[in-house]
């Protein structure tokens, strides 16, 4: 079981420079708490401290927007790729 | 005219500059925007972006869209150089919200005014961590022009 997290440039501080790194989750919660022991900061960079997602963090799978699947507990499955990208927004 | 400490420039070709412009045009009195990508300081492809906000006075990235792009930027190796939008009524500055949401530190947030719809500006801005400073924008290697408010 192996996901492929695509990590963007402001995040790669905690991934020693990594664009991508592999994790472990058969839900998006349970690979949060994968990516945070492996790489720690990327994890909790993505929820707040009631573990639902940030809401200026974006995080799709397989280029999905998990708002439209099933947020925190969408399902993963072996090949997947998840997306990071901090949203942009402003007035 | 607001101002902040110049650090640095921020170079732009005159067809991508002139494309910014259209862009903003092209949805006022909504706000656009959009990414700049390329290497070695060189803008080599714009990404205009939906504007899912569809406002006036907010904008927020289509996260689909932008994704794409960001996918394109990243295997190319390429940088993201600017984050731009625009500003339908109000001066080419980074407003509260702006600085409030900035969290590309890399990257040149480039501010497009219309509110003189006569004399559009370009103004850059780097913001980290709640601190603005501008970069001075030239075009073709000029001076781009600032406005007068």
């Amino acid at each position: 079981m192996s996901i492929e997290v695509r990590v963007p440039t402001v995040l790669r501080k905690h991934t020693d420079g990594q664009k991508t790194v592999a994790a472990e989750g058969s839900t998006l919660r349970e690979l949060v708490v994968d990516l945070e022991r492996r790489n720690a900061g990327l994890g909790a960079a993505l929820v707040g401290d009631d573990g639902s997602l940030h809401r200026f963090i974006n995080v799709y799978v397989n280029d999905e927007d998990v708002r439209y699947l099933g947020g925190i507990e969408t399902p993963l499955v072996d090949g997947d790729t998840v997306s990071i990208l901090p949203a942009v927004a402003g007035g | 005219m607001t101002r902040a400490r110049i650090d640095g420039r921020f170079d732009l070709d005159r067809t991508t500059y002139d494309a910014l412009v259209e862009h903003a045009r092209s949805d006022f009195p909504f706000e656009v925007c959009g990414l700049l990508a390329g290497a070695d300081g060189r803008v080599l492809k714009h990404f205009p972006i939906p504007n899912a906000a569809r406002s006036m006075t907010y904008y927020s990235m289509d996260p689909k869209s932008m994704l794409y792009a960001w996918n394109e930027i990243d295997d190319k190796d390429w940088d993201l150089l600017a984050i731009y939008h625009s500003h339908t009524h109000t001066e080419a500055f980074p407003s509260s919200t702006d600085v409030q949401l900035a969290v590309y530190a890399d990257a040149v947030y480039l501010i497009v005014s219309l509110q003189d719809p006569a004399q559009p500006v370009i103004r850059g801005f780097g913001i980290t961590d709640g601190v603005i400073t501008e970069r001075h924008v030239a075009v073709d290697g000029q001076d781009a022009p600032v406005g007068s408010r």
